[in-house]
């Protein structure tokens, strides 16, 4: 694909895919390689919804390959406080950069900054949308503990409003795999997503279940999620559905030794702390991920785009797989 | 694609009915006849088409009439304008059985069936709260038409029953 704009999952074939997580690990293998490569580039950062890592780790990555970043910051400080839409907040913002990484609370948004702009969009996340450049990171977890194909993963928590799962899910049609959601029932997949799933996935089996017992010894990936407080009328509720979907290490006894356990972070209490220290938990190698993979999309973006060094050849360096080493 | 069949009556269930109904709604001379609209859906065509009279438009409706076909039709008459085929397939999102008669010096000089567009835009609001068409985005809603339903190109959420609800009579 030409790399003009990422707003959904659903747009990565399997061999995108791939482009970008072979991308991700040779930057991961020798990240200086790429240290000068968008030198005087410039990200826009606009995030209209607070976030830790997802900002930080696009901001460490285009440093990382030698630009910058320019910050919207705060909503409280912008000019969206002044009633600015967001199709003007992005025009605006397209002309001082080079790229531009959006977060924003309403489904659908970056699909709609992106009818907006020339310059290359990525959505960090719309609303309970989605968030494909997390779903790369997770992809790039997933193949390095487990393998993308012939893949048993569990995806439980808060399937309903969680970004995360929607856009992972969709992704991981493009393998073999079997996919199991396991939710209390008024979390389960938004019936948006289970239709998309049956459409996209030839060879993916879905199931959905209320409980991990049943399927925990066939998983080779446990994909947990936060059920949020605010997802219930009241706090007895809350805990009682939550506490169901924690796992400890007693929990973990009755899954594979090979099993992975990853989150998108960040936890509050549905992953002990004791697993930290296991073989099984790949959270945070999975968070660090975040910066490769980060790296290897904004390479990507901005050389189609004609920014950085041996842009003109970006795109053939791609599909071949070769990273482009030739116009270091 | 639009599917021509030989010119007949204006009132083409004119043979089956009574005359009564002719009272009801009377013939045009040149414009557009939507016939076979499931009963009470006729005011949904309107807004659908975007037709509301203040454009002066000379329009006949006829609510509820016998049919052979249904129990109950409704019936829309519109003087003066021809209706295109992109015009009225959007129709198909709630009247997808209508047939669309172009009269002209009082003849069905075409008749074509509604089809299913690949999308509609600028007809339907989405119900989402949190999608962002519902702001003040300039933005036009788009919908992809699905077998059964409609779906938000933005959100992409899937709306399967009361479509109508969603026409968008801004």
């Amino acid at each position: 694909m030409r790399h003009d704009h990422l707003i959904t999952s659903k747009q990565l074939s399997r061999a995108d895919i791939e482009t970008v997580l072979d991308r991700a690990a040779e930057i991961d293998a020798d990240p200086e390689a790429v240290a000068d490569r968008h030198a005087n580039a410039l990200l826009g950062l606009l995030f209209f919804e607070p976030s830790t890592r997802t900002k930080m780790s696009f901001e460490t990555a285009m440093k990382r390959l030698g630009g910058d970043v320019v910050d919207m910051g705060s909503v409280e400080s912008s000019s969206v406080k002044k009633g600015e839409t967001l199709a003007d907040t992005v025009r605006v913002i397209e002309g001082y950069t080079d790229a531009l990484v959006l977060r924003h609370p309403k489904q659908g948004a970056a699909a709609m900054a992106s009818e907006f702009v020339d310059v290359p969009l990525l959505n960090a996340g719309d609303g309970a949308g989605h968030h494909p450049t997390q779903t790369l990171l997770d992809l790039y977890t997933i193949q390095e503990n487990a393998g993308l194909d012939d893949l048993t993963i569990g995806i439980m928590g808060d399937l309903k409003y969680g970004r995360t799962v929607h856009s992972l899910a969709y992704a991981l049609t493009n393998f073999e795999t079997r996919q199991h959601f396991i939710s209390p029932e008024s979390l389960q997949l938004p019936r948006e997503v289970v239709y998309d799933l049956h459409q996209q996935g030839e060879d993916t089996q879905i199931r959905e279940h209320e409980t991990l017992e049943p399927v925990l010894s066939s998983l080779d990936v446990l994909y947990v999620t936060r059920i949020q407080r605010e997802r219930f009328p009241d706090e007895d509720e809350y805990q009682k559905v939550a506490g169901e979907y924690q796992i400890d290490i007693e929990t973990l006894e009755a899954a594979s030794d090979e099993l992975t356990v990853m989150h998108p972070l960040p936890r509050v209490d549905e992953i002990a702390p004791e697993i930290d220290d296991t073989d099984y938990a790949a959270y945070f190698e999975q968070a660090h991920n975040a910066v490769p993979v980060r790296m290897a999309l904004l390479d990507l973006f901005l050389r189609d785009h004609g920014t950085g060094t041996g842009a003109a050849t970006a795109t053939d360096d791609a599909a071949n797989g070769d990273g482009g080493e030739a116009d270091e | 694609m639009v599917t021509e069949v030989r010119p007949m009556s204006d009132d083409h269930d004119h043979h089956d009915d009574n005359a009564a109904h002719e009272l009801r709604v009377s013939k045009i001379q040149d414009g557009t006849v939507i016939d076979h609209v499931r009963g009470g859906q006729a005011l949904n065509v309107l807004a659908i088409l975007g037709i509301d009279g203040t454009n002066g438009e000379e329009v006949s409706v006829g609510m509820n009439v016998p049919s052979n076909r249904f129990a109950r039709k409704d019936i829309v008459k519109v003087e003066g304008r021809e209706l295109s085929q992109d015009e009225v397939d959007v129709l198909s999102l709630i009247a997808p059985d209508a047939t669309i008669n172009i009269v002209r010096d009082y003849e069905v000089v075409e008749k074509h069936r509604v089809e299913r567009p690949e999308y509609v835009e600028g007809v339907l609001s989405c119900p989402n709260a949190d999608c962002i068409t519902t702001g003040d985005e300039p933005v036009t809603s788009r919908f992809e038409v699905l077998p059964g339903g409609v779906r938000c190109a933005y959100c992409e959420t899937i709306v399967r029953e009361e479509i109508a609800a969603l026409i968008d009579t801004a």
